[in-house]
């Protein structure tokens, strides 16, 4: 049997991933990229949680509106940086530094 | 016994190298390439956890939908900006990804740390389960009870994600139109 805690360290490295990723990068792509690598290692938590929980599947099932709910998240999160793109010419969040008028 | 943990062994090594792989390089659509695998990598990992409709779940809706979004704004966004940013980047090894590194290096330590201090296998809960037989075993059939329990326990959580899910698809529709009616 694999241990709690090895999926555990996994996750927090993915994390850590991603929260790199979040502070340096210069593209908002990839600052959505690191959102979602954090998103994924909270859902492998839950999962190998939920192991534990045959009745009421607690971890699955919250695992399963996360990904629903980063589906959604990131649906807006790529209008947004479309129209960004639009009117900036660039997806650089350090660059974007004007209001509308 | 021993394969199990080959197999996770395994898993976890390619998730996690090819994460710091897109977090690394400096080729961007290299990047958003590199980022299906470790997502496949994580849906053998849900597997292994016995999860097997969570990794179906993700499988589809991540692979299948996110990345072709991210790759779809990716090839939207222009061409010149992928070289502005990546030639820019070569130019100044800069002190805020040097900042960065220390910053999640920093948070790695403190996670394992609480993790190593927490020693979940000995949760309380956890062991009840164990001792008790609540625990999924490897024969279960875990998606007719996901099924059941979506239509009972979750069901307004159910509902709620779906009225969600539509509110977002329509705001997504609305941000991306033409703007002359705005």
């Amino acid at each position: 049997m694999i241990s709690l805690t090895d999926f555990m360290i996994v996750s927090a490295v993915l994390f850590c991933v991603g929260l790199y990723m979040i502070v340096t990068k210069q593209n908002a792509i990839q600052i959505l990229i690191g959102i979602e690598l954090m998103l994924n290692a909270a859902i492998l938590n839950l999962v190998a949680f939920g192991r534990y929980d045959r009745f009421n599947n607690g971890g699955q099932m919250f695992a399963l509106f996360a990904i629903v709910l980063a589906a959604a998240t990131t649906a807006v999160a790529l209008a947004i940086i479309l129209n960004v793109y639009k009117r900036y010419k660039t997806i650089d969040p350090g660059r974007v530094d004007n209001l509308k008028d | 016994m021993t394969m199990l943990r080959v197999l996770f062994y395994a898993m976890s090594f390619i998730a996690l190298a090819s994460a710091i792989f897109v977090a690394s390089t400096k080729n961007l659509v290299r990047s958003v390439f590199m980022f299906f695998v470790t997502l496949f990598a994580l849906a053998g990992l849900y597997v292994l956890a016995l999860a097997d409709f969570v990794a179906i779940t993700q499988i589809v809706i991540y692979v299948g939908g996110i990345l072709v979004l991210i790759l779809f704004a990716f090839m939207l966004s222009g061409k010149e900006n992928l070289n502005y940013i990546s030639t820019r980047q070569n130019k100044f090894i800069s002190i805020n990804k040097i900042a960065g590194f220390f910053l999640s290096a920093l948070f790695l330590v403190v996670l394992v740390n609480v993790i190593i201090k927490i020693d979940a296998n000995n949760l309380d809960w956890v062991k009840r389960s164990v001792s008790g037989k609540t625990d999924i075993q490897p024969d279960a059939n875990v998606t007719e009870n996901i099924g059941v329990n979506l239509m009972t326990t979750y069901l307004l959580p159910f509902e709620v994600i779906s009225i969600l899910l539509m509110i977002a698809l329509i705001g997504a529709a609305h941000l991306s139109r033409k703007e002359q009616s705005a």
